[in-house]
């Protein structure tokens, strides 16, 4: 059987290889012109407008001092929100793969609410619970963007603890290492690669944020404007080539990240496989 | 034991913290007036038309996307063309993107200052403020979801069926919707359910599109805000209400989809 599948899988493949081939041509013309024509264009037309006038104009559109209060704000900010849910994104990922207790399903359903939940609805539930305590400050963005990035570290490391072969845990443990040096030597190294891929993709959602922070974070300049907040005034008063310039900056830091994370992972699947 | 169960209760305190209980405090302070007031609100003209718009929206952009999709999914996972990691990367992008930036891209495009938008006026067309310019922000936010979700399950899967139909004489055609579409079924589903989810809840990119007119350019999410800025917050927590009951059933559709999807 084996061998019967060895001599004829290589033909198959080859004519398979031989259709599929040309419909993948068609096809990636197909995808790349959707692409391009939905996305590529349009960022096209917004850098060319960031330089409408001149590489100068455009420096002092991104090195303003409301400019970069926010975007440092931006970046700290969600940061700090990345490092609580790389944690946090383990920790249940944790619970709910290895403890057992009634209502795991219903827990586990509800970790995407944030993907699910329309942004605006999440910034004005927070703010009616929340509201009269931290309204327009800086912990009610922190707690808004808390929010809409809680998924992405719990579903990143949640199908590598499942994957995880229980076997090397039992054999330290045997060893006699504690829960928590096993938890740091054999678990941890094996999560980092997913934990690195969730942390990059929640950093991102939070650099760029805006429908929750909106309401919430009162757009107050030098205090808790962030970026994309700070992009939206700029075009709703006409300032359409600052904030193009603006949202460039916003878009390299998206770009960078995206980058970043696929040389990693490039990196960890050379030495995996 | 006891450090097992201090675990868990750091976790579910902290989701409760953060999603679930804000959300509970919504639908109560929702309720709360009364449920004649909540229907009042969500019937009013401008109401009705924003949720059939958000409707109208989603159902171009989801089925234009699912095929890009899944179209995209096979090239990636089943052709070596010349490429491909470049469209692989460029993929993400929508998730990556600041939806403000996206809006304002758009903006610059078609708008009255854009690169089409001059020759689209004279043609007649109105992209910016009007329904084509909300569709086409819809259909950039939503891009990646069917490709993440499909491309994984076409890996699993593998091609050994489809190497079979080719043998059996299957032309390309048929092998795709009698083995491969079967196949990947649950992987397109899943991904058009995350899709519509994000299409009906998109705010920040429609925000600069859209124009925001009261009965003609205004989705749900926009009437929510606009609401909110008119110190109506009943109205507002209202419309959340029926956002956010789309999303309960996005999440009862993702877990039915996941638990049929584990079971094929």
């Amino acid at each position: 059987m084996a061998s019967a599948t060895t001599t004829t899988a290589p033909l198959a493949r080859r004519r398979l290889l031989g259709r599929v081939g040309g419909a993948g041509a068609l096809g990636f013309g197909v995808s790349t012109l959707w692409l391009s024509v939905v996305v590529l264009l349009p960022l096209a037309a917004l850098v060319d407008r960031s330089l409408h006038d001149g590489l100068a104009a455009f420096w002092d559109d991104v090195a303003s001092r409301q400019a970069v209060a926010a975007l440092r704000f931006t970046i700290l900010i969600s940061l700090a929100v990345t490092a609580i849910n790389a944690v946090m994104g383990v920790l249940i990922a944790w619970v709910l793969v290895r403890d057992d207790f009634r209502g795991r399903r219903a827990v586990n359903a509800v970790i995407d609410l944030p993907f699910a939940l329309p942004t605006i609805v999440a910034g004005l539930t927070l703010l009616a619970l929340y509201g009269s305590a931290i309204a327009y400050t800086k912990w009610a963005v922190l707690l808004a963007l808390l929010f809409v990035t809680l998924p992405f570290v719990v579903r990143a490391v949640q199908p590598v603890l499942l994957a995880l072969d229980r076997e090397m845990e039992d054999a330290a443990a045997s060893l006699g290492a504690g829960s928590l040096a096993v938890f740091r030597r054999i678990v941890l190294p094996n999560l980092t690669g997913a934990i690195v891929s969730g942390a990059a993709l929640a950093f991102a959602r939070a650099v760029g944020e805006f429908g929750s922070v909106v309401l919430i974070s009162g757009n107050r300049p030098f205090d808790t404007q962030v970026s994309s907040v700070y992009a939206y005034t700029q075009v709703e008063s006409d300032n359409t080539t600052g904030a193009a310039a603006v949202s460039v900056t916003l878009l390299a830091l998206s770009l960078g990240i995206l980058v970043a994370l696929r040389v990693f992972e490039g990196r960890v699947g050379r030495r995996d496989g | 034991m006891a450090s097992r169960l201090s675990l868990r209760l750091v976790a579910l305190g902290y989701l409760a913290a953060i999603l679930l209980v804000p959300v509970g405090v919504v639908l109560y302070k929702t309720f709360e007036p009364g449920l004649g007031e909540v229907r009042a609100s969500i019937t009013t003209p401008a109401a009705v038309h924003a949720f059939w718009l958000t409707l109208e929206v989603a159902a171009i952009a989801v089925p234009l996307n699912t095929i890009f999709g899944v179209v995209t999914a096979l090239v990636l996972v089943r052709s070596d063309v010349r490429g491909k990691r470049a469209l692989e990367a460029l993929i993400d992008l929508p998730f990556a993107v600041s939806p403000v930036v996206i809006g304002l891209a758009l903006f610059l495009l078609y708008g009255r200052e854009g690169w089409l938008g001059p020759t689209l006026a004279d043609a007649g067309i109105q992209i910016i403020f009007s329904v084509p310019g909300i569709v086409l922000a819809t259909i950039f936010v939503c891009l990646p979801f069917v490709v993440r979700e499909v491309a994984p399950v076409l890996r699993e899967v593998g091609d050994e069926a489809e190497q079979a139909a080719a043998t059996l004489g299957a032309s390309a055609w048929q092998a795709f919707w009698r083995i491969t579409l079967p196949a990947i079924r649950w992987g397109v589903v899943y991904g058009v359910v995350l899709s519509t989810a994000r299409a009906i809840g998109e705010f920040g990119a429609v925000s600069i599109v859209s124009g925001k007119i009261s009965g003609e350019t205004e989705t749900l999410t926009l009437l929510v805000e606009k609401r909110f800025n008119n110190f109506d917050l009943a109205g507002a927590y209202a419309a959340s209400a029926l956002l956010a009951a789309i999303a309960l059933a996005t999440l009862l559709a993702m877990t039915l989809i996941n638990r049929r999807g584990a079971t094929p």
